[in-house]
């Protein structure tokens, strides 16, 4: 397969096979999603339990295979619950760095489970390639209707909370005086962040789920500070990376996650070589 | 060797316990108000009979050595902590009621140095951040509403003397810049009560004495009454309408001259201590326990670690 660098034929071209429009549909909801929350989980200085979040749906996608059940289910149910449990730890639902060695222990551990559960049913790698690195093969219609309901239940709950999590997350003591509820925010989007996972970890894998969780928001809040811009241009950030890692995926028939950690990388070191530049350039003027 | 006796002491200078109608009508319409007040904590009794008049419209100080409850005060003006005995009214209710007319500064706060919002988005949490929802679209957000807002804003923002550095990320603003932001921030919804808790802690010299003849300028022109705690009474002493000095489990409170002479403070701390008056008038304490030197470098340790 070559590209004809033709975009509307090349588009054509890729979505004439159904699984490509599913592998489309189910990327786009999933950058989308993992956009606004890693827009958040960036700002609260979350990243370690977003990944670890994202760890746990290896073992939970593994042992839904191994229960012969979709492995969707596995995700969802194994973040969601460590979710709950991060934020029952004591110092789990307060975030800002103050995450323990405890949850880099329950990281390791859920890795094991994983691969002791792929031991368990034999005959399985090409499988265990797939729920570590990502996959757009085999993505079914059920399975992007249930990406989207749940994408559509996280945002309609993220919208509800924004401004008030907002606030928790930058000044938690004022907010609290303000009667703002710190902690219950903190653990209804500790839960929001593991759906978040376990969705991106459905196409990137979830070892990579950092593509889509921390390197658009990142980025995009290395271009501006401002909230009311950098949030749509996190999204804006992950949809180009998906959408150029499925493409290219496409034709060269490499790995996926692989694509659009690449893109996603690559912008993001664009972005911060460019603030390097600009920074030495006004030294330099500074100076001169 | 206890503060009762130094309230005494302070009480023997002031007007007899049959208090005159005036002060009764100063009184009624007083921004914080405790009557033999006291606090436990963990089966500690932190401060017990403290006596705290605040008017509307004073600057008073909360003064006293590391430990002495001074947060744990602010704490429960803020209707955080309960009181175990005693009165309280916080601007005429139980405290916690009116907190949408209190602003808070809580104690040393600094923000991450990568933390990207600007300044000018923590000033505006501070007017409507615990509104559920998130903004609208600027397109979407009736006209009105939302220049009031911004108008009130960069108000505030001007009040304070930060309009050349708000729009920056507050992450890579100095710590004296910050906290301006951050009294902004409090001041944004003109609050009848400010709080602030050591507002001048990891501040240098210069910018310690700029922000106690803010706060000052800011309690006189928007008649907000103001509660500083502080651990150096020097920076801001000659602002002051009335002090309170916590230590050794109580209070002595009163107006400066009543509270800052050297026996009382002498007593208070367990410390010589002189009080010295300068050329043109002022007050000086001197040989004040200095509070340990930390945290000096506001990107260093954990903002939230000791809390007191």
């Amino acid at each position: 397969m070559t590209p004809s660098w033709n975009l509307v034929a090349d588009l054509r071209d890729l979505w004439s096979y159904p699984f490509m429009v599913n592998a489309f549909r189910a990327g786009t909801i999933v950058a989308v999603l993992a956009g606004a929350m890693g827009w958040f989980m960036v700002l609260r200085r979350q990243s370690f339990a977003g990944h670890t979040l994202a760890v746990v749906g290896f073992p939970g996608a593994a042992g839904a295979t191994l229960l012969g059940v979709a492995a969707t289910f596995g995700y969802f149910a194994f973040c969601v619950a460590a979710a709950l449990v991060i934020a029952a730890l004591p110092f789990g639902a307060g975030g800002h760095g103050q995450e323990s060695a405890v949850t880099g222990t329950v990281q390791a551990f859920a890795l094991a489970c994983g691969f002791l559960f792929v031991a368990l049913y034999k005959g399985f790698l090409s499988g265990m390639n797939t729920m570590l690195f990502g996959s757009f093969l085999g993505v079914t219609t059920t399975q992007v209707v249930v990406l989207l309901v749940i994408a559509a239940a996280a945002l309609a709950v993220l919208t509800l909370i924004g401004r008030p999590l907002l606030f928790a997350s930058i000044d938690p003591d004022v907010a609290a005086a303000r009667g703002v509820p710190v902690r219950a925010l903190s653990v209804v989007f500790l839960v929001l962040l593991g759906c978040a996972a376990a969705e991106a970890s459905q196409i990137t894998g979830t070892l990579l789920v950092f593509a889509l969780l921390v390197m658009p928001a990142a980025t995009a809040q290395a271009l501006t500070a401002n909230p009311r811009w950098s949030l749509p241009l996190t999204i804006v950030i992950g949809l180009a990376a998906t959408w150029l890692g499925l493409g290219v995926s496409y034709y060269t028939s490499g790995p996926l996650g692989f694509y659009v950690t690449t893109f996603a990388f690559g912008g993001y070191a664009i972005t911060r070589l460019a603030g390097l530049a600009r920074f030495a350039g006004l030294t330099a003027r500074g100076a001169a | 060797m206890s503060l009762r006796q130094g309230e005494r002491a302070v009480g023997g200078d002031s007007p007899p316990p049959a208090r005159p109608p005036d002060a009764a009508i100063r009184l009624r319409g007083a921004a914080v108000r405790l009557r033999g007040a006291a606090v436990r904590l963990g089966g500690r009794t932190v401060w017990s009979g403290v006596d705290l008049t605040v008017g509307a419209g004073e600057f008073v100080a909360l003064l006293g050595p590391n430990g002495a409850g001074k947060s744990t005060l602010v704490k429960v003006l803020l209707g955080l902590l309960p009181l175990t005995a005693g009165e309280i009214s916080v601007l005429g209710a139980r405290p916690g009621r009116g907190n949408h007319r209190v602003g808070y500064l809580p104690q040393r706060r600094s923000f991450d140095a990568a933390l990207r919002i600007r300044g000018v988005d923590v000033v505006r949490l501070g007017l409507d951040g615990d509104r559920w929802g998130v903004p609208l679209p600027a397109f979407l957000a009736p006209r009105a509403r939302r220049r009031a807002a911004e108008d009130r804003i960069a108000e505030v923002i001007d009040l304070v003397g930060a309009t050349a550095y708000a729009a920056r990320p507050i992450g890579a603003l100095s710590g004296g810049e910050q906290q301006r932001l951050l009294i902004a921030q409090a001041l944004v919804r003109r609050p009848d009560l400010l709080l602030l808790d050591e507002p001048l802690d990891s501040l240098d010299l210069p910018n310690q004495s700029a922000v106690a003849a803010l706060v000052a300028r800011i309690c006189r022109s928007e008649r907000v009454s103001v509660v500083m705690v502080a651990h150096d009474v020097n920076p801001i002493l000659g602002y002051l309408d009335r002090v309170a000095y916590l230590a050794h489990g109580g209070a002595a409170t009163g107006t400066p001259e009543e509270v800052i002479t050297g026996a009382t403070l002498s007593r208070l701390y367990d410390t010589p201590i002189e009080v010295l008056r300068t050329s043109d008038g002022r007050l000086v304490v001197v040989g004040q326990p200095e509070a340990p030197a930390r945290h000096t470098d506001r990107h260093g340790g954990d903002p939230r670690g000791d809390t007191r």
